[in-house]
């Protein structure tokens, strides 16, 4: 129990929730709301990924295709069988865990590069499917009637709903985050990155370490998936599953540095404010993507390690406060 | 029914050799230095508006306008190398993966702002050929034609010319190649800029059959990943057989089912193949 | 240098970055309004010796990315119709208010990631008084749940699918002919050209959009007793179409309808011709209306295609009396010598027109409305019945299809040579034709 109050799980979770009930202090609370939101979201999305990313090493490119999925599957128990939001996202994370599991068996074999190509064409072969599927409406997708959210007390309780969930979730993700990195189970999985032979010659069962790695974090984006479309109020194959938005994921972990807790909540909520502010200004709002780029590379050239890992190497002190 | 397969080959087939030519500078540069140019489609666009511009602004022939347009692809496929590649070249594959990632979003952000998204065409015909049973349009046979042509020169390079040996001397083995005096970053850039002037021509020779616009290559990125995976990673000639079975597979498979299962069945293709033979149908790099 | 120092340089040269842009951010939130005050410092109620009061009108555009050029076009039209407006000195109110108009909007990127966020922030912090659409049906989609929350009217332009009007919502009103009317009187032409055609093939993108279109039409013509040989959905990223032409060819039909957007319309009816297909009609969406679709060459001689509106449409204040409707603000040959003075001769689009529209069905609610109470100008846009250069204008008001735009209609166009030029004809409705449609074309 005396781990709850190390600064490694305390820090990133303060962080959540100050930016949670932000939009409570500020004046202008819905707007706020919806900044928050992305924010959030942005920082759940990451950590998920970090956790076969960061500690396991494995590239997941295309791992946006469990936000897809999940929202998928639980888009269609709200529209089509009228299920409340709460099974329905349960169910998205179901089928996002699910899916992982039967596909980590067959590509968590793959290392480096190749498991990264193969991530992309799961995902690309999905959206596909998806397409030729026409109970999830094919190219047109699902739409879900406006009525859908007095069922909660109206649209306006409906989205305040879904951002408390999220920022549950988010905190849900930092917490298992934390105790995978603490965990014996952590430490498999970080000596499967640094080297993958000798993990499994000190007793690692590389397979099944792996496999659950990517199961946990394939849960999350699919919970995820189904708030976002809820709240969005229809799916596309197109939003579900956009690889561009799963590589904006991997350059927030990167931002904020790779297997770490704090690194992921960080460069998520850096990343979304950042291009925020980069759209919304008059300057750069036709060179955003220009200065992305070239904030990205300078950051994968010469911090490799993120803001976090770069301030854990500086000083010894930050070494026992960051995890 | 007959006729209409074996038109719907031919066609895959033509348009099979470019999608090669695309993949070939993506597999050349995985297999000398394990990189994966996640700038590779935006550099296919970068060739499509070098050639369109060339084209419509200067009146050059659209085929002359490819070759200067290969120039300017192995210099700026050089400095991409110096400016992005050189630092991680060492690093985890994550690492390049991201800093051509940047290039990527750079060349986007930038062409987008310059040209809008809109969709381009370079106005050029060679007539239709017609031979009775087949009808193509002739620039389409000529793009083709260029396609084979740049491929036989690349392989003439690497096993002829001494850069060229030099290059699958590093691909083979880098340390042991700078050992034996080799200039290993020097041979790494050219690689490099090789690898992108083969993505600039391939684009160059698209946008004289196809509408281009600045994302198109996007597409040509994806198809690329799937071919260089089929042919093996690494494999220039590989990359050629990739991109004609998956021209193959594009003409011929909506002549049975609806033309949206193609990308179904090239994808889980794909991840098949990674999974159960990732060395590829010819085998991965020597 | 050592290693050392570059890191907090690189630091601070993207906090100095950052800085720059927030404290730009304020001071051009707003580069074409008429005022230079920022979105929250808009002169409200107060200033009672002008009387003038400026309306907020939000909402996002696609600077950058797939949709960019037809989300462009359309907010140059809303502009127009703002210059116009505010140039001849706002609306008068009978109380002696005068409105004025002011733009903010937001770059949405072509996906919908922020489109919520960006709808919401408008709503909240700009104050935005009225919306209007993004460009695109599923974009539209997810700012129609914000629109909605907060009550604000929206007009949309450039969303024509159906279902987005079906969901429930009160505050969203459609300019364009909903998608389920694209193509029937594409349908209605071939029946009148020639009787004996019986074989149609259907080739469409696979989007929200053209799925929808093609799906209605494919209804329509099996019920006009045309037998559909083709129905099949391309990839939007299609560059090659030879493998669906070939099938096309094989399936023999005597009309081919389908399309998408601008990009895939144009590949396939320029490699329709390569390809030397035979092709007695045919008829793409979005595509062929555009002007530069004329970039195709003989390739362009006789598609046809849909269209929200052209400069050559008989729309006009006679025939509105004709049709016993009120007209509404400029003719459209007013119109096109505007935006074509503005734009070296370029003719405008539809995207453009519909721009202008949407500010025209504002601009016309809020002065029967003589208010710009949301509840007020609600009502009177559910009343609204009438014709503006764009066409007839009214909207569905049952529960059902609430916003359904019902009373503006589609027309046909077709490229045809004349004197060795390619020219944009209108050949459906008959009443409306500037010219016999070629029939067959190749």
């Amino acid at each position: 129990m005396k781990r709850i109050f190390k600064p490694g799980l305390l820090i990133p979770v303060a962080i959540i929730v100050v930016l949670a009930i932000w939009p409570l202090l500020s004046g202008n609370s819905a707007s706020s709301r919806e900044a928050m939101f992305t924010l959030i979201m942005s920082m759940a999305l990451a950590s998920s990924l970090n956790i076969i990313l960061g500690y396991t090493g494995y590239v997941s490119f295309g791992h946006i295709v469990f936000f897809g999925i999940g929202g998928y599957a639980g888009f269609w128990a709200i529209t089509e069988l009228g299920w409340h939001i709460l099974p329905a996202a349960l169910l998205g994370g179901f089928m996002a865990a699910l899916i992982a599991w039967l596909l980590g068996l067959a590509v968590l074999r793959l290392r480096g590069a190749y498991f990264a190509l193969a991530t992309i064409g799961i995902l690309e072969a999905m959206k596909a499917l998806v397409i030729n599927l026409d109970f999830l409406g094919g190219p047109v997708g699902l739409e879900m009637h406006f009525s859908e959210y007095k069922r909660y007390g109206g649209p306006m309780e409906s989205l305040w709903m879904v951002y408390w969930s999220m920022v549950f979730l988010a905190i849900l993700v930092t917490v298992v985050s934390y105790y995978i990195k603490t965990s014996k189970f952590g430490l498999g999985l970080m000596a499967i990155r640094e080297d993958e032979d000798a993990a499994e010659v000190m007793g690692v069962i590389t397979p099944r370490a792996k496999t659950w790695a990517y199961v946990l974090s394939a849960v999350f984006p699919g919970i995820i998936g189904v708030l976002f479309f809820f709240k969005n109020g229809n799916i596309e194959p197109g939003d579900a599953f956009r690889l561009h938005f799963s590589i904006e994921w991997i350059v927030m972990i990167m931002l904020g540095g790779a297997g770490t807790v704090l690194g992921p909540v960080l460069g998520g909520g850096i990343y979304q404010w950042l291009r925020k502010t980069l759209l919304t200004s008059p300057i750069f709002k036709d060179y955003q993507l220009v200065v992305a780029g070239v904030m990205l590379l300078v950051i994968v050239l010469f911090v490799p390690t993120g803001i976090i890992g770069w301030l854990r190497a500086r000083s010894a002190k930050l070494r026992r406060v960051f995890e | 029914m007959g006729n209409v397969l074996f038109t719907s080959a031919i066609d895959g087939l033509l348009i099979g050799v470019i999608y090669g030519l695309a993949a070939m500078g993506l597999t050349l540069i995985f297999g000398v230095m394990d990189v994966i140019n996640l700038a590779h489609g935006p550099l296919i666009a970068l060739g499509m508006f070098g050639v369109y511009l060339l084209f419509t602004f200067l009146g050059l022939n659209p085929f002359l306008a490819v070759a200067i347009v290969a120039g300017l692809g192995l210099i700026l496929g050089v400095i991409i190398y110096f400016i992005a590649v050189n630092r991680v070249i060492d690093a985890p594959p994550l690492s390049s993966l991201l800093s051509t990632f940047s290039v990527n979003m750079i060349i986007i952000g930038v062409g987008t702002a310059m040209l809008s998204t809109s969709s381009y065409n370079v106005d050029y015909s060679l007539g239709t050929m017609n031979l009775g049973f087949f009808k193509a349009p002739g620039a389409r046979i000529a793009a083709s034609l260029v396609a084979l042509l740049t491929t036989a020169l690349l392989y003439l390079f690497l096993y002829r010319t001494r850069p060229g040996k030099y290059i699958r001397a590093v691909a083979n083995n880098r340390i042991s190649a700078e050992l034996m005096g080799i200039p290993s970053t020097r041979i790494l850039a050219l690689a490099f800029g090789i690898g992108v002037m083969l993505a600039t021509v391939a684009g160059g020779l698209i946008a004289t059959i196809l509408p281009i616009n600045i994302l198109a290559g996007g597409s040509y990125e994806l198809k690329s990943f799937v071919i260089v995976v089929l042919g093996g990673l690494g494999n220039p000639l590989g990359a050629l057989l990739g991109g004609l079975i998956l021209g193959l597979i594009e003409g011929i498979v909506p002549v049975f089912m609806k033309t949206t299962w193609v990308p179904v069945i090239e994808y889980v293709l794909f991840v098949l193949i990674l999974l159960v033979r990732p060395q590829g149908i010819l085998g991965a790099k020597e | 240098m050592s290693r050392k120092w570059i890191l907090p340089l690189i630091l601070v040269l993207a906090l100095t970055l950052v800085l720059a842009a927030c404290s730009g951010q304020k001071a051009t939130e707003a580069p074409k309004a008429e005022q230079p005050a920022a979105a929250t410092e808009a002169p409200k109620e107060e200033a009672p010796a002008a009387k003038e009061k400026t309306v907020v009108i939000g909402f996002t555009a696609s600077q950058t990315g797939k949709y960019n050029v037809s989300s462009t076009r359309q907010t140059t039209g809303l502009q127009m119709w703002m210059d116009d407006v505010n140039k001849a000195g706002g609306v008068k109110l009978s109380d002696g208010t005068v409105i004025k108009f002011k733009a903010v909007s937001y770059d949405d990127e072509s996906n919908k990631d922020r489109v919520q966020e960006l709808y919401t922030k408008l709503a909240t912090d700009d104050k935005a008084d009225f919306l209007i659409s993004p460009y695109s049906s599923g974009l539209t989609a997810a700012a129609a749940v914000i629109a909605e929350q907060y009550g604000i009217p929206m007009i949309t332009t450039g969303a024509a699918s159906d279902a987005t009007y079906q969901q429930g919502y009160t505050v969203v009103y459609q300019a364009y002919t909903p998608a389920s009317r694209y193509l029937t009187g594409a349908i209605d032409l071939l029946m009148n050209l020639d009787p004996n055609a019986k074989k149609i093939a259907f080739v469409y993108e696979n989007s929200k959009f053209a799925t929808g279109v093609n799906e209605a039409a494919k209804a329509y013509a099996e019920k006009n007793g045309f037998d559909v040989v083709l129905f099949e959905g391309y990839d939007p990223d299609t560059k090659d179409f030879n493998a669906i032409i070939n099938k096309i060819e094989a399936a023999e039909p005597d009309a081919i309808l389908g399309g998408g957007h601008f990009q895939d319309g144009s590949t396939f009816a320029r490699q329709l011709y390569e390809k030397g297909a035979k092709v007695k009609f045919i008829s793409l969406l979005v595509a062929p209306p555009e002007p530069t679709f004329a970039e195709l060459g003989d390739a362009a001689v006789g598609v046809t295609g849909p269209s929200q509106w052209e400069p050559a449409a008989k729309y006009s204040p006679e025939a509105a009396k004709a049709a016993g409707l009120e007209w509404f603000g400029p003719t459209g040959e007013e119109f096109t010598k505007a935006y074509k003075a503005a734009h070296d001769g370029e003719d405008p689009s539809y995207h453009v027109a519909g721009g202008y529209a949407a500010g025209l069905i504002l601009q016309k609610a809020i002065e029967t409305a003589d208010s710009v109470d949301k509840e007020a100008v609600l009502k009177a846009l559910d009343a609204t019945d009438m014709m503006i250069f764009f066409g007839h204008i009214k909207f569905d008001t049952s529960a059902e299809n609430h916003g359904l735009q019902i009373g503006h209609d589609m027309i046909l166009i077709q490229w045809q040579e004349k004197g060795g030029q390619l020219v944009k004809e209108v050949v459906w409705p008959e009443a409306g034709a500037t010219a016999e449609p070629i029939y067959p074309i190749r």
